[in-house]
């Protein structure tokens, strides 16, 4: 079942005195379903953090509607969206705690906002800090955390209510690799052990690919596409999407490498996709052999997305000519992604 | 020391006059220009509460107050003195004058610490699905508290400065008394204690409020 479903939303701003429109999201549709973790990938200005305050309302679409959990948010009057706000969790890239609260008062606030009694509110409090491993920094002042451990009074806050949505702002953008994969794990275990639907934004790969099941690729207000986290980067049919995997994996040759690669290496130069399949290398090897060809890899890079085999190598080959051209037709005529950098 | 001392009972009542003066209109200026300055925060286009119309009202009768030097505000606003409080003299009437004018000043020191707080703890709130009466109240209050009591300080010692021409109008206090039993006697020793007193009134009030603001900022 779909715990968040975006038809056709357009978003647009007046900016400036001159009132000049500026469209950020254009005739987005997507689905989230729930339980899973929806990942929103997109370079700062793609519409991301427009399109996940659609979600809980804190921005209203142009034209469009926003459903979540069965409800049209986006037929709800102001009142009626903070009722339904206190059912989705979010958390931000630079924490937004409040300063005047101690961790335990930051975790509090949605319950008091909720009416929520102040045992109740203690207990829950006490089990979400020890939920994020802060339990003994409850009195603490947030100034007094490291960047890692704000984000998880964050996410506890974010819990607070027991959300069954939470939604994710570039929440490890701010932290350092390490912090940033506690964070992710955090995350995880929120989705796994809480059974919470995530959606996140970010503009980075590897963000997603540590959390996410299905992604969707921003650019330009647009999304350029969308699918499960593998379907969408180990062959990406948009550009965006592509740039993000080359970015993130550096498994293809930049023009200037390639440059380089050519000064050195005589022969002819191919770039392949990998695919996640049983003896596909031995396969690729085999080729090569049958019609003598010689494949040294000059380049390349093999990662993982999702247990599965992500990347591409880069050949110099050397041989007969007749012999080349028939090994790349051979391995085209079986599906495999060649090309040429010749 | 004897020129001083023939004056001390009216020196004690001097000082009785302008904590009475400074302290109401602290404490009244200072509630008054608090709301004033909550209804320009919160009123301000884009912000919680959002009304143009509000807003603009406001913000011009501030401006059009603020200029307008003490002593002339006095006389202003005599006609309001005498059906608010059916005098246009002593210390009533000035400690009247005096806590308008400190609400005036009180409420662009309000407004402007209130924007000084990050739109992200805001943000928070929203989405924590708060009203925006008790996120004004329950969060950017309290996010401004140091600044706020750094900003109520200033006004203290304003006020203590502008409750010196309290005697103009029949006021009193150690400002009058200063004048009319020091320096137009050219009896100096009243002039310098009466002086000295001032500046430990004002050194206290500076003291307190760094003292509260620092518990607040928590440094």
């Amino acid at each position: 079942m779909s715990h968040v479903r975006l038809e056709h939303v357009t978003k647009s701003f007046t900016r400036g005195r001159n009132g000049d429109r500026v469209v950020a999201l254009d005739d987005v549709s997507l689905e989230v379903a729930e339980g899973e973790v929806f990942g929103v990938i997109g370079h700062s200005g793609a519409g991301k953090s427009t399109l996940i305050r659609l979600i809980n309302g804190l921005e209203r679409p142009t034209s469009g509607r926003v459903h979540v959990g069965g409800r049209e948010i986006t037929a709800l009057s102001e009142r009626d969206q903070r009722g339904v706000r206190r059912d989705i969790g979010m958390i931000f890239q630079q924490f937004n705690l409040f300063r005047s609260r101690t961790v335990a008062g930051n975790v509090a606030y949605p319950l008091k906002v909720a009416g929520v009694a102040r045992e109740e509110r203690d207990r829950r409090v006490a089990r979400l800090l020890d939920f994020v491993g802060l339990l003994d920094r409850a009195h603490d002042h947030p100034e007094q955390l490291s960047g890692g451990q704000k984000q998880r009074v964050g996410i506890a806050r974010a819990l607070a209510t027991e959300p069954s949505l939470l939604l994710a702002d570039e929440a490890t953008s701010a932290l350092d690799p390490k912090t940033t994969a506690e964070v992710l794990a955090l995350l995880g275990r929120v989705n796994r052990e809480l059974g919470v639907t995530i959606v996140l934004i970010t503009h980075e790969l590897d963000v997603i690919r540590a959390v996410a099941n299905r992604v969707a690729v921003m650019e330009g207000g647009r999304i350029a596409e969308s699918g499960t986290l593998y379907d969408v980067f180990a062959r990406p049919k948009s550009a965006a999407a592509a740039d993000f995997v080359r970015g993130a994996l550096r498994d293809r040759p930049s023009p200037e490498t390639l440059e380089r690669l050519r000064r050195t290496h005589r022969g002819r130069i191919v770039t392949v996709a990998i695919r996640d399949q049983t003896g596909f290398q031995t396969a690729l090897a085999t080729t090569f052999l049958e019609h003598s060809v010689a494949a040294g890899i000059i380049f390349g890079g093999i990662s993982e997305l999702q247990e599965r085999a992500v990347g591409s190598l880069t050949f110099e080959l050397t041989g007969p000519d007749d012999g080349i051209g028939a090994a790349l037709a051979a391995l085209r005529a079986d599906g495999v992604d060649v090309t040429e950098e010749n | 020391m004897d020129e001083f001392l023939t004056n001390l009972p009216v020196f004690r009542e001097a000082i009785g006059q302008t904590f009475y003066i400074v302290l109401i209109s602290v404490v009244a200026g200072g509630l008054l220009g608090l709301a004033l300055g909550l209804v320009l925060y919160a009123t301000r286009p884009g912000s919680l509460m959002a009304n143009r119309f509000v807003y603009v009202v406001v913000n011009i009768l501030v401006n059009l107050v603020r200029p307008i030097p003490f002593v002339i505000f006095l006389t202003a606003i005599q006609p309001l003195m005498l059906v608010a409080i059916g005098t246009t003299i002593g210390t009533d009437a000035v400690t009247f004058a005096l806590s308008l004018a400190a609400a005036f000043a009180v409420s662009r020191i309000i407004e402007q610490n209130l924007l000084a707080v990050e739109p992200g703890v805001i943000e928070a709130a929203r989405a924590a699905g708060a009203r925006p009466l008790s996120i004004l109240l329950t969060v950017v209050v309290p996010e401004a508290l140091g600044p706020v009591i750094l900003g109520y300080t200033f006004i203290f010692v304003g006020v203590v400065d502008m409750s010196a021409q309290a005697g103009l109008f029949g006021g009193g206090g150690l400002g009058d008394f200063a004048v009319t039993y020091g320096s137009q006697r050219y009896n100096w020793p009243v002039v310098y204690i009466t002086v000295a007193t001032i500046i430990v009134i004002v050194q206290a009030g500076q003291f307190l409020g760094n003292y509260l603001a620092r518990k607040a900022l928590r440094r």
